[in-house]
């Protein structure tokens, strides 16, 4: 009592002091035991001072663990502050002691038949927060009992207890029946109710993305469409974002979940305004653009979207990214909105680098001289990032409107005289640019760009530099000495800036011949003989033997005529953007990937699409399906559905390529492609080598002039030019099938690949061209084969050189081995391939022709052949026709040598030639072959015995596509 | 849905950790703390981070991180919403959001984010419902509740969670019944040089103080509705009159809120309300440079212009100013390169001038950047865009409540000067 009072005496004497901040005071010895007594106090006030004590010690982070059993003792009270407090303490322990946790429980269930709705809610809130499997299990009934509760609130409540238990224990939620009883939930009377269960059900899909858990028809549309004027702000969001997720039947219900969609956008909460916006993106595509309603949601969706715009800067941001994915989308929305994403002074650094983006994906002629001045001013900003992001503005709004480009020069010639060393260097690369676009206009501030040649130190802008140089070397009297000068630290250079000179001073050589030789002699034994960068060599040995061989034609390559860049270089690639339109307000949207790319735990995220709009002829369609139609027969398939059989690729680990290792064996094909840079050569090079399948064969094969008939003294570059040869040369005779288009760009967000099969010197490998076809830059390469007849599986990683550039070809060999997992295929030699990249992972199938199975030491001998053939049953015998064969025997036996088809007899029968044959595969089955050809008749007959005659179809294949190659 | 919140203060210790699923620990906040060094300025932070496991979304407000992690994928916005939302509620309950005040009040601060969040999904947002449940702390109420032993949790369910109007609580009872509107206006305007308007819009806000007793329902009226084409409303109004009659038409919330929210960017209806004549020049030699501001009265409608303020950023050179005002005071702040001119009332007779000269830094190159002026001000009784409230009339009750409706309008971020269109439209020309 005596206490009791000195305390009452303190709370007087400090009455403003009386605050938590005394639970803070610091970890004394005795504390927890002090706490114990106080716990154990008959006084209810003490008690809950106590727990109060022991709330604020555990918020800290200091271990109250210990006073577990003494806090649960003060659970079975009805203060409700007291009971709430104890809750809370217990979903922070009850993890680290179990056991005690189990005390709880009788308590729990008590009151979730407790006449007051708050407290039953706030029990079966509670339950579901304690992550202990032994409490889960008495969950299920109170839970049960409460999702049917008279009482909205505790429906509500329970509704997203399901998503917590599904958390804990989802087999339990499915075992119990608890989806139904959710799912049921969004009919319910009470639109917190149904908000709550939308909210539980999309999280819970979330981690099943193929339950069909929401599944949604027009009758649960409409009755979402009636919760979502109801019920909370939250709910709101959920419901718009479950909408999303819909595809109408046809533009008359697109447009009338649109109407009353769209009172949202003039919700307070940007959450539910952005929700609202990815509905109305989404659903709009379905609209007839000559609807009358089709312009005026269109006229609706700007003012939202501005206004966004002046919410706190976290807000904007967000806002801001996926403004942007909305203006690539639909221009028209912003087009007169300009002004609104003008930097302000004070904006954060990140909302201004966007607000830049956007800024010039709406410049046009219209605007462009508001837009020029604003740029002009940020470059005399001070923070670096944001300033070279305007100067490199200013080059795009030169390359995207052509009126505005002679203003945007001058405006980089005026930051250029300003001297500031980033500032230079930015204006420099883009000028670059700029020269690309408009060839021949502006070369008049060559000059110019000259005097700031030393202050140059970044690679990209040395090397825009010497491009300029040597690109208008006709015009730069000194062009020689300037690119001399960059020669005498050539190997302290980037490759970037290496490549650059190499490819300048050759064009150099080739306007100005006679007074740089010596210059183009050095750079050429510079970059073969002294460098280790084998793309450097590489391109060194191209030129060389280009200028040794026929210089006109290397006039005509170097110098060819450039491809006109791109307005803008930096759109999202269509079907990306499409996918991101449909994820409007999430973190996709803020990264610019699908969701796929980077969340974690999205197994198998399903791709999302924009509905086709009506009329269009074609629903909407997964873009998965392919419509392969008549040529549903062909090998290069995509493969049609992500069924069970591509559940084994889903789960198999795609290991990305490793950065380090030897560079692939086709490096030198790269060479070409891979000077996109801005290079001057080279997409004609590129192009050239890149296409052709044959490649291999056009440079190894003719001998004709090495580098040393060039009059340069060349011992080393000799044989290194024939590995380069030999790297690619295939040994004659093995057939290797043309490539085929197994992946078409189109069904790959922008990669093709095409691509065969080859057994050269006994090692199987798969040899593909890859193709860039998309606006971005790909990486991360890896590829994983399904189970297949044979266990083929890659004997190393996929590896693609990067950075692989838009439009850039690659060619790329894996070698393969017959180790992998077996599963027989049909047909058998049906190949199911998973690639992949930075953007996605692609499946297609393809075949492969048996022929490449068929081991070196698949020659049979001659008793064992007669024996064999006799042991196998006749059953197992198959005859083809091979039509319009006009080899002769002994032709035919060679040739189907070269394939490991060996001839080990040949009977001559009535003008009839027989020739015996055998062949062994990979996994060791024998096949024995006899082949009769008859001279003058052009058609062959085989018969094949093979103690696994599923075989022979293939074999039949490959032996008629051997003898017609 | 939302993991975790840390609240980190300024100097970057986590002074509060609460989860809602699993505990995250909290050297996930490392990721954050790595983005803070890099980013420097704390508003600078980016606002969405990626980690290897978790995003951190974040928001930086009265100097304090609100930091939440999340694990799968959530809208930002929903998150970013959220995090406003829980400073808002202390600054509502406390009074203020600081790290004091909240260490003052950990044990609410852990009822309230509890009550507001259920496994990540918001439960209860709106402070008329919190309060029901959890009652603010006053100093009478600690006094008493420490001497009668009650408590400051409701022990009812709260009406407003179940019932269509959540924002509004039954048996709300006053004896005096009154409702205020204030129409707030911030001008967000960019002029050039030579005063020519760049860019202007004006953010419009209603904030209203509502206290009528049981279930009022009102109708606010505008002489001029057709000025507000970009609206966004509390969740009250609704929507379907607005566009079918353009009126207000809600049951209010108890107490404060914001009814609504608006923008004005049509320019020909963006009133300027005052000028400022400039002269900011250094000298290519003697490391100085003059001084020379007048600020006068523009289109003001007959009202007087106060709290007129003026903000220069000054050139990184620039060392000292040595000026004369004639009215106002002015500070010279040597650290930030800032000028603060604080004038006052503007008088349309006397103009206030202030010049003087700027002392650069011997030997500094001539600074080449025209520092951009802020202007700060104040009208009171005026809505700039001319919005006015025609009628207030209240359905469902009996009574007659008091009503008042108050104008004011306030700069924004009101610029002048970033370039000189003139000078720079005439290089058109130049090769």
């Amino acid at each position: 009592m005596q206490e009791w009072a000195n305390q009452l005496c303190e709370n007087r004497q400090f009455g403003s002091k009386m605050t938590d901040s005394k639970y803070f005071t610091t970890t004394k010895k005795g504390e927890i035991f002090e706490l114990k007594a106080e716990l154990n106090s008959d006084k209810k006030e003490k008690k809950k001072e106590a727990v109060k004590k022991v709330i604020a010690s555990m918020t800290v982070g200091k271990d109250v663990s210990a006073l577990f059993p003494d806090v649960v003792n003060c659970m079975q009270t009805d203060n409700l502050e007291l009971k709430k407090l104890v809750y809370l303490y217990l979903m922070n322990y009850a993890k680290s002691q179990p056991d005690m946790a189990i005390m709880a429980v009788n308590t729990f269930v008590k009151d979730c038949e407790d006449p007051n709705p708050l407290i039953r809610a706030l029990a079966v809130r509670t339950m579901g927060c304690i992550r202990v499997d032994k409490i889960t299990e008495y969950l299920c009934e109170p839970l049960r009992k409460c999702l049917k509760d008279e009482d909205p609130y505790v429906r509500k409540t329970a509704a997203v207890c399901v998503a917590k238990l599904h958390d804990i224990n989802a087999q339990l939620v499915e075992d119990q029946g608890f989806l139904d009883t959710l799912k049921d939930l969004i009919s319910d009377s009470n639109p917190m109710v149904v908000a709550n269960a939308v909210a539980a059900l999309s999280e819970i899909a979330e981690s099943h993305p193929n339950s069909n858990l929401l599944d949604l028809n027009p009758q649960s549309i409409n009755k979402l469409l009636t919760a979502l004027n109801e019920c909370t702000e939250w709910g709101q969001i959920f419901i718009l974002d479950c909408l999303a997720n819909y595809t109408p039947r046809d533009d008359r219900e697109s447009q009338s979940i649109c109407e009353r969609v769209t009172p949202r956008l003039s919700h307070a909460n940007s959450a539910v305004v952005l929700s609202a916006v990815k509905v109305l993106m989404k659903f709009m595509e379905m609209l007839p653009k000559d609807l009358d309603y089709y312009g005026t949601l269109l006229k609706k969706l700007a003012p939202p979207l501005v206004t966004l715009l002046s919410a706190e800067p976290e807000l904007q941001y967000v806002a801001l990214r996926n403004i942007n994915l909305i203006v690539q989308k639909r221009p028209e929305i912003l087009k007169h909105e300009m002004k609104v994403f003008f930097v302000k002074y004070n904006d954060p650094i990140y909302v201004k680098l966007e607000k830049l983006d956007i800024m010039i994906r709406l410049a046009s002629q219209a605007n462009i001289a508001q837009v020029l001045a604003e740029l002009k001013e940020y470059a005399t900003e001070v923070d670096v990032d944001f300033v070279r992001k305007a100067v490199r503005a200013i080059g795009r709004c030169a390359i995207k409107v052509e009126q505005s480009a002679e203003r945007c020069v001058s405006t980089l010639l005026d930051l250029i005289q300003t001297k500031v060393n980033y500032v230079v260097q930015e204006a420099i690369v883009v000028i670059k640019d700029i020269f690309r676009k408009y060839p021949n206009k502006y070369e008049s501030v060559i000059a110019t760009l000259c005097e700031n040649l030393d202050s140059l130190d970044e690679p990209e802008a040395r090397a825009a530099m010497i491009w300029i140089v040597g690109e208008y070397a006709e015009r730069i009297d000194n062009a020689d000495e300037l690119l001399e000068s960059f020669l005498e630290g050539f190997h302290d250079e980037s490759t970037q800036v290496q490549l650059q000179l190499l490819t300048a001073i050759v064009k150099l050589f080739l306007k100005k011949p006679t007074e740089t030789q010596e210059l183009v002699q050095q750079v050429l034994s510079l970059a073969t003989q002294d460098s280790d960068n084998p793309d450097l060599r590489d391109r060194g040995y191209i030129y060389w033997r280009l200028l040794s061989t026929d210089p006109v034609a290397a006039k005509e390559v170097v110098l060819a005529e450039k491809p006109l860049i791109s307005e803008e270089t930096d759109l999202i690639e269509p079907t990306l953007l499409e996918e991101l339109i449909c994820h409007i307000g999430t973190l996709a949207s803020v990264y610019h990937k699908p969701p796929s790319a980077f969340v974690e735990g999205s197994r198998g995220v399903q791709h999302k699409r924009l509905p086709a709009r009506a009329g269009s002829g074609e629903s909407a369609e997964s873009p998965d399906t392919v419509s392969t139609g008549g040529v549903s027969e062909a090998p290069p398939a995509v493969i049609p559905s992500q069924g069970d059989l591509l559940g084994d690729l889903l789960n198999l680990d795609l290991t990305p390529p490793t950065t380090t290792g030897p560079p692939p064996p086709t490096s030198s094909m790269q060479m070409g492609a891979m000077d996109l840079l801005g290079g001057g050569l080279d997409s004609l090079l590129g192009g050239d080598i890149g296409g052709s399948p044959a490649m291999g064969a056009s440079f190894g094969a003719p001998p004709a002039v090495m580098p040393g008939s060039f009059n340069a003294p060349v011992s080393g570059g000799l044989s290194d030019l024939f590995d380069l040869g030999g790297g690619v040369g295939m040994p004659m005779g093995a057939y290797v099938p043309p490539k085929t288009v197994w992946l078409p760009a189109m069904k790959a967000k922008g990669l093709e690949i095409s691509g065969t099969f080859a057994r050269r010197s006994g090692v199987v490998q798969m040899e593909m061209t890859l193709t860039n076809k998309a606006m971005s830059v790909m990486g991360d390469f890896a590829i994983q084969f399904n189970r297949n007849s044979f266990g083929l599986a890659p004997a190393g990683p996929l590896q693609v050189l990067t950075p692989f550039t838009p439009n850039q070809s690659i060619e790329v060999t894996l070698p393969l081995n017959t180790v992998g997992p077996v599963m027989k295929m049909e047909p058998l030699n049906n190949l199911q391939v998973a690639v992949k990249n930075n953007i996605d992972v692609f499946y297609f199938s393809c075949q492969y022709p048996i022929s490449m199975l068929f081991v070196e030491d698949g020659k049979m001998e001659r008793q064992v052949f007669l024996a064999t053939w006799k042991d196998i049953p006749n059953d197992n015998e198959s005859q083809f026709q091979i039509k319009d064969c006009h080899l002769n025997s002994d032709a035919a036996s060679n040739k189907l040598q070269g394939s490991n088809i060996f001839t080990i007899a040949k009977r001559t029968v009535d003008g009839q030639d027989m020739l015996y044959q055998s062949m062994k595969l990979t996994n060791g089955i024998w096949i024995l072959a006899e082949l009769k050809v008859q001279a003058g008749n052009p058609n062959y007959t085989i018969s094949l015995k093979c103690r696994a005659p599923e075989v022979a179809q293939s074999v039949f294949q490959s032996y008629e596509a051997v003898l017609k190659n | 849905m939302i993991n975790s919140l840390f609240l980190i203060n300024h100097s970057g210790d986590i002074f509060l950790e609460k989860h809602w699923k699993s505990v995250i620990s909290r050297s996930v906040c490392d990721y954050f703390f790595e983005a803070k060094e890099k980013a420097v300025e704390p508003e600078n932070v980016p606002p969405v981070l990626q980690t290897p496991h978790h995003y951190l979304i974040s928001i930086y407000r009265d100097k304090l991180f609100f930091l939440s992690v999340i694990q799968t994928e959530v809208p930002p916005l929903f998150v970013i919403e959220f995090l406003h939302r829980v400073a808002e509620m202390f600054q509502d309950y406390f009074g203020e959001c600081s790290e004091m005040v909240i260490k003052d009040n950990v044990v609410i601060v852990y009822e309230l984010l509890e009550e507001m969040l259920d496994n990540g999904f918001p439960l209860a947002t709106e402070s008329n419902v919190l309060k029901e449940m959890i009652r603010p702390p006053t100093i009478l109420r600690s006094v008493v509740n420490t001497l009668t032993g009650s408590s400051n949790v409701g022990e009812t369910l709260p009406t407003g969670q179940l019932s269509t109007i959540p924002w509004r609580r039954a048996g709300v009872k006053y004896t005096n019944n009154e409702a205020y509107f204030d129409v707030i206006e911030e001008i967000d305007a960019i002029l050039d040089k030579s005063g020519t308007t760049v860019f202007a819009e004006i953010q419009g806000v209603i904030e209203a103080c509502v206290k009528l007793s049981g279930m009022p329902d009102l109708t606010l009226s505008f002489m001029n509705p057709r000025l507000l084409d970009d609206v966004s409303f509390h969740p009250c109004v609704r929507f379907k009159r607005w566009e079918s009659e353009r009126v207000l038409s809600f049951i209010p919330p108890d107490g404060n809120f914001t009814l609504m929210t608006y923008h004005v960017s049509a320019q020909n209806l963006v009133a300027i309300p005052v000028y400022v004549k400039q002269n900011i020049s250094f000298f290519e030699s003697g490391s100085c440079g003059r001084l020379d501001l007048t600020v006068g009265p523009k289109q003001t409608m007959g009202k007087t212009v106060e709290g007129m303020m003026i903000t220069v950023h000054m050139p990184k050179a620039v060392l000292s100013a040595n000026l004369t005002a004639t009215q106002g005071t002015y500070t010279y702040d040597l650290a930030t390169k800032v000028l603060v001119w604080d004038i006052g009332k503007l008088n349309p007779q006397k103009l206030p001038n202030l010049r003087g000269s700027l002392s650069l830094q011997s030997g500094a190159p001539k600074p080449e950047e025209n520092p951009s002026l802020n202007i700060d001000l104040k009208i009171q009784q005026l809505a700039i865009s001319g919005l006015k409230v025609n009628r207030l009339d209240m359905y469902g009750e009996k009574y007659k409540p008091f009503k008042g409706v108050k104008y004011v309008t306030k700069a924004g971020k009101f610029q002048v000067i970033r370039h000189d269109w003139t000078v720079f439209l005439a290089c058109k020309g130049k090769p």
